[in-house]
């Protein structure tokens, strides 16, 4: 996480502190690194200090204290207009009053690019988000998805090394979106270009990012690829931000050969593969995702801890089954299984027993 | 289903057309509409569309002249205005000055034909004076002859041709008619005379003036006629008949009552009728053929007379041409008004943009509050405002003696600020200056900061940023706040009349004018409908280049 000494970082962000009043800070002591070509993508709910983040790296908020690199460069005390970076915004931003050549063109005339130049290199852009055709027309006649892919090609016009995306994908509608998502990521990595993507909508930030970093009241809670931050989260915010988890609580009684036994606040005892807790005695949070939890007794290890569980719904949804069960005295505990020929269909009022692999069961701090 | 194979209308489910029913269906709510507006539209219609309108008709309309004088208006409309017009021009303005100066409306008509050319008015009061002195000759003259002319009843039993003889209701409804013209009134009712109609052909002159004579004095005295002597305008006109040979050799067969002393009239010397004569001896005005061409020129009952003047033109006998370099006014006015409209628009323009840039780009509660300010001279009157100007801008004012005090103006050359243009311009900015921050304030509420982030991101300098992205945005704003200032300076008066002294006045200053002292309305309708003209000129041109479209006045 602290990788600040990273000196082939294209981007990076040193010690960063940002206040708005002079008694809070919205962004605390923030360091990340980036090497080029990556696709970052800062993830959390809102007023977890991300979009201030990609604000200061644009230009348009200037940090309290630390230093924004770029390339090597200190930016701190370059203007936005200066520091050459695409940017595509929440609501797109295209001028209005012009056409869509003409607001293609507009970071190439204040660059003083020649026409013949700008014409091209407009006519290619339009041309790499599929929208060739529609130069000629103003931002009004386009639809939100078109003028999204215009609102990106802009950012790429002028051929900037690092973009930043301010959730562009927020204002449509789920299927559009999830094209876009795969656009996005495709066209960014074939260009070859660095991007710092900002979302609330962690599906968007697994899916396209090589890497993620998850924010939480100014501070970066886990910066992994998205397949560490699923199955490996580092605290029980990131478990339960991103995916479906549940969660139990208890208390550590003990700690040895990487696995912790705790016991849950009803009295049963379960085996958690321990994180961050640390001794016997710690209140801690265990979480486990709903696709890993069994309750097929034969296919978990004989010394396994299980817990006694009711069905309480079962819920049909085509490719899975979604089970709700009462166990520990919590009735919002999840399992997910496939729908496989053998798969059995749980029925309300049932009594089973449910476990996992410890792997599985995270043991994380108590919020 | 059954009436998809059906050529006819589309029915409802009860079978009336669908068109009907839905009209049914809508009445009740555009009747409930209707309703909810009617007390505007009354009050619009009472209070603004009608007084427009009356404006826009008295700015052409001239019947007066017709009116009061028809029959000279009559004689006159084949003159060639070349020489004086002939006796017979001088007789019918005596009958119509006469009945005029009974009715006293000679000197209204006076009045209005002083607008075109000075000294008319003098010279239809002081012969409307005399005209009676004028028929006194004849009535001496005839009384002389025979003592029965002085007897109100000889006479009235003279002009009836006596009981059952056939009568002439005609002559008589004709002067009706004239005095419902000469009097803007209508009457009705049994005047107690009818015209005979034997004596009405032998003396017709004296039959209309008696005629006229009888309908006024039943109408307007509200006395009765047999009872009434006479006007002097009669016996004029009996004299008048009296030297046609052709009455004497009717007379001499006719026997109705009074035949005896017409025919001992019609056989004595009586004085000769030299109505030119006459007129040029009350006024010698009357010989000069000036005056005679305007009553000429003016006689039709719509003229554009008003609206020449208002373009500083006039009628003459080449036709129309420019007035005189130094009569030249209006053209002028209404140049100085369009500029100094214009020079408080840019002003108000330089001054709001930024104030309206500002506040849109405040939170919410600090823009409310400056907001309060912006408004704060709505809720001062606006005599105070304008009167505080005075107070700051005059030579012994306040910013003077700063500037004197600070030594930048030597006290014996202290800056002449007020009742001027200068004047004018700085206290209208500051008055209509609310009129252009508040809807550029509203345009600009509605642009996002992020389109000149999105522009400095693209690599624009704040200053291009600005005039490429955010200025082309605000421009709605601009246009309605101009439109707004500019259409509210044209017209405005009180404050250029406070602070304008005499080049700082606008046209409506003079509108004024002509309406509450100079009493000159038709000139002042002009104007005004000129003025109107010229907003609703921009106003269209406005739309062609700009697009009323764009003008936004709320967010």
């Amino acid at each position: 996480m602290a990788d600040t000494g990273n000196n082939d970082a294209f981007v990076a962000f040193e010690r960063v502190q940002k206040s708005y009043d002079g008694e809070t800070l919205v962004v605390k002591d923030l360091n990340l690194s980036m090497p080029k070509g990556e696709f970052l993508t800062m993830l959390g709910p809102s007023g977890s200090g991300k979009t201030t983040c990609l604000m200061m790296l644009a230009g348009f908020e200037t940090a309290t204290h630390g230093e924004i690199k770029l390339d090597g460069v200190s930016i701190n005390n370059i203007p936005p207009h200066k520091r050459g970076i695409g940017m595509v915004f929440q609501n797109y931003a295209l001028f209005p009053h012009m056409t869509i050549a003409e607001n293609l063109s507009f970071p190439l005339e204040v660059r003083k690019i020649g026409k013949s130049d700008r014409e091209a290199k407009v006519k290619r852009a339009l041309e790499m988000v599929e929208m060739g055709d529609f130069g000629g027309r103003r931002p009004a006649q386009l639809s939100g998805g078109q003028q999204q892919r215009v609102a990106l090609a802009r950012a790429l016009v002028f051929e900037p090394e690092l973009v930043l995306m301010d959730e562009p994908l927020g204002a449509l509608d789920k299927q559009l979106r999830e094209k876009m998502q795969f656009e996005i990521t495709h066209l960014a990595h074939e260009l070859g270009i660095t991007t710092v993507y900002v979302t609330h909508d962690q599906t968007e930030a697994l899916t396209m990012s090589d890497r993620v970093a998850v924010f939480n009241d100014g501070k970066i809670q886990q910066l992994a690829p998205p397949d560490e931050l699923y199955e490996s989260p580092q605290n029980s915010f990131v478990a339960q931000f991103i995916g479906e988890n549940n969660t139990l609580e208890g208390t550590v009684k003990e700690i040895k050969n990487g696995l912790a036994l705790v016991q849950l606040d009803d009295g049963g005892l379960i085996d958690a593969k321990p994180v961050n807790v640390e001794k016997p005695g710690d209140r801690t949070l265990i979480s486990i995702r709903p696709e890993r939890v069994e309750f097929n007794r034969e296919r978990l290890s004989p010394d396994a801890h299980t817990l006694k569980a009711e069905v309480v719904e079962f819920i049909y949804m085509g490719d899975i089954f979604r089970t709700r069960l009462r166990v520990a005295g919590t009735d919002e505990f999840i399992i997910k299984t496939r729908n496989a020929p053998d798969q059995r269909r749980l029925q309300p009022g049932e009594q089973i027993e449910i476990g996992w692999l410890p792997d599985d069961c995270r043991a994380l701090d108590a919020t | 289903m059954s009436d998809t194979s059906d050529t006819g209308p589309v029915l409802a489910a009860d079978g009336t057309p669908l068109k009907r029913s839905l009209r049914r269906a809508l009445r009740a709510q555009k009747m409930r509409a209707l309703a909810l507006i009617a007390p505007l539209l009354i009050f619009v219609l009472v209070a603004f569309i009608a007084p427009i309108a009356d404006m826009l008709f008295r700015s052409v309309e001239n019947q007066i002249v017709g009116n009061t004088l028809p029959m000279t208006v009559e004689e006159l409309r084949d003159w060639d205005g070349e020489e004086l017009p002939e006796e017979t021009t001088f007789r019918a303005l005596y009958f119509d000055l006469f009945l005029a100066s009974e009715a006293k409306e000679h000197t209204k008509l006076g009045s209005r034909l002083n607008y075109e050319e000075s000294g008319v008015s003098s010279l239809f009061r002081t012969t409307g004076r005399d005209v009676d002195d004028m028929g006194e000759v004849f009535q001496d003259a005839l009384e002389e002859i025979s003592p029965e002319f002085e007897e109100a009843q000889v006479w009235y039993d003279m002009m009836s041709g006596g009981e059952g003889a056939d009568s002439n209701e005609r002559l008589l409804s004709n002067q009706i008619g004239r005095l419902e013209q000469l009097e803007s009134d209508i009457y009705s009712g049994d005047v107690g005379f009818v015209p005979g109609a034997a004596i009405s052909d032998i003396l017709p002159n004296t039959a209309r003036a008696y005629s006229a004579f009888a309908a006024f004095v039943h109408f307007i005295d509200e006395d009765v006629v047999a009872e009434e002597d006479p006007w002097e305008a009669v016996y004029a006109a009996l004299a008048l008949d009296l030297e046609d040979p052709g009455t004497v050799t009717a007379l001499a067969t006719y026997d109705g009552p009074g035949a005896d002393i017409l025919r001992q009239a019609a056989a004595a010397e009586l004085p000769p009728v030299d109505m030119q004569t006459a007129f040029i001896e009350s006024n010698e005005d009357w010989s000069r053929v000036e005056y005679w061409e305007v009553i000429q020129t003016y006689s039709p009952p719509y003229t554009t007379g008003y609206f020449l003047n208002a373009v500083d033109m006039e009628k003459t006998t080449e036709g129309i041409a420019l007035r005189d370099e130094d009569e030249r006014i209006y053209g002028i006015l209404f140049k100085r008004t369009m500029f100094m409209s214009m020079m408080i628009t840019f002003s108000c323009i330089a001054l709001g943009y930024p104030i309206a840039w500002i506040l849109a780009n405040l939170p919410a509660r600090t823009a409310n509050l400056l907001m309060i300010l912006v408004l704060l001279p709505f809720w001062t009157s606006l005599l105070v405002r304008t009167s505080a100007w005075k107070v700051m801008l005059q030579q012994q004012g306040v910013i003077n003696d700063v500037l004197v005090w600070l030594g930048l103006v030597a006290d014996e050359s202290r800056l002449v600020m007020i009742n001027n243009q200068f004047g004018t311009i700085v206290a209208m900015t500051h008055i209509l200056l609310p009129f252009m921050i508040l809807p550029m304030y509203s345009v600009m509420q509605t642009i996002p900061p992020s389109y000149l982030r999105a522009a400095k991101s693209l690599g624009a300098t704040p200053f291009t940023a600005f005039r490429r992205v955010y200025f082309p945005q605000s421009v709605p704003g601009i246009g309605a706040g101009s439109i707004l200032v500019f259409i509210l300076a044209i017209g405005y008066y009180i404050t250029p009349e406070i602070v304008g002294g005499t080049t700082g006045t606008f046209i409506s200053n003079r509108i004024a004018y002509h309406i509450s002292t100079s009493l000159n309305w038709g000139l002042a309708a002009a104007l005004g409908s000129i003025l109107l003209a010229v907003v609703l000129i921009l106003y269209w041109a406005y739309d062609k280049i700009v697009g009323i479209d764009n003008v936004k006045l709320g967010g």
